[in-house]
């Protein structure tokens, strides 16, 4: 079965998606990342999606289906790299991709995980001075 | 009147047939010059029909043409499945409403993408999805 690669990197995990979406694509995705958030104990998961040229409302789903699940689990999701045109067609369709993080390209996607992860450390700093 | 130039027809049977399908659209959308903007939603709105051919009329045949109405240039795409046909038409264009599990923007999301859209559906004898986009619509 075809599959589309997760790398680790770090805390994080990379998904890189070359290929056209099918349906069962998107879902075996949406699985495999699930439980390599589990496996790898990332905190953060980077999307690229700047070489993929038409999202409907089911690969749309998944990937805030993604966000949302990765959450749940401890790690954010930046999608990165969305052709104009692929944003337009999506909030035409009726999509819009409701507590997905975006960024613009890989590098600032990188930077946007790594000053979450940095704020959420010195939140609980906060916390725990606060407590003493 | 709109009449047709190129034609092609393929059969769906398998969600994989999905991919080289949009690429047959797309092709047809450069032939014509249409740009990047417009050949993405109409790539997307056939998307969106080719699942509920597959998921509700059990496959079907997909027909791409070339149009053309004297002003502008477009391409035509007929959905064609012979599954049970829809018994509310009214309902299923409506924004959020689905029979499946999905979030029921298939129909009227790809009426917004497009600038024709017609449906011929009847109960036990399948439904006929037809889309066109014009090049500069």
């Amino acid at each position: 079965m075809e599959r589309i690669p997760i790398l680790k990197m770090g805390d994080f995990l990379l998904v890189t998606i070359q290929v056209d979406l099918y349906d069962q694509l998107a879902e075996n995705l949406e699985s495999d990342l699930i439980n390599a958030i589990k496996k790898n104990n990332s905190k953060g998961v980077l999307i690229d999606i700047s070489a993929v040229s038409i999202i409907d409302s089911f690969m749309g789903r998944i990937l805030g289906n993604i966000a949302v699940m990765s959450k749940i689990m401890d790690a954010q999701t930046v999608v990165v790299g969305m052709q104009p045109a692929v944003a337009i067609t999506l909030v035409e369709l009726g999509l819009s991709l409701n507590g997905v993080i975006s960024a613009l390209n890989v590098e600032k996607g990188m930077d946007l995980l790594r000053s979450k992860m940095y704020n959420g450390d010195k939140e609980e700093q906060a916390y725990d001075d606060s407590s003493r | 009147m709109t009449t047709a130039a190129d034609k092609e027809e393929l059969f769906i049977a398998k969600e994989q047939d999905v991919v080289p399908l949009r690429n047959l659209v797309k092709e047809y959308g450069v032939k014509i010059g249409m740009g990047i903007l417009n050949q993405t939603k109409l790539i997307t709105a056939t998307s969106e029909l080719v699942r509920n051919l597959l998921k509700y009329g059990g496959g079907g045949r997909v027909i791409i043409e070339s149009v053309t109405n004297g002003r502008d240039f477009g391409v035509r795409v007929v959905f064609i499945d012979k599954g049970p046909g829809i018994k509310d038409i009214n309902l299923a264009m409506q924004d959020g409403y689905s029979t499946g599990k999905s979030l029921g923007l298939g129909l009227p999301g790809t009426k917004r993408l497009v600038n024709e859209f017609d449906i011929q559906t009847e109960l036990g004898n399948g439904t006929t999805v037809t889309i066109i986009k014009w090049k500069n619509g």
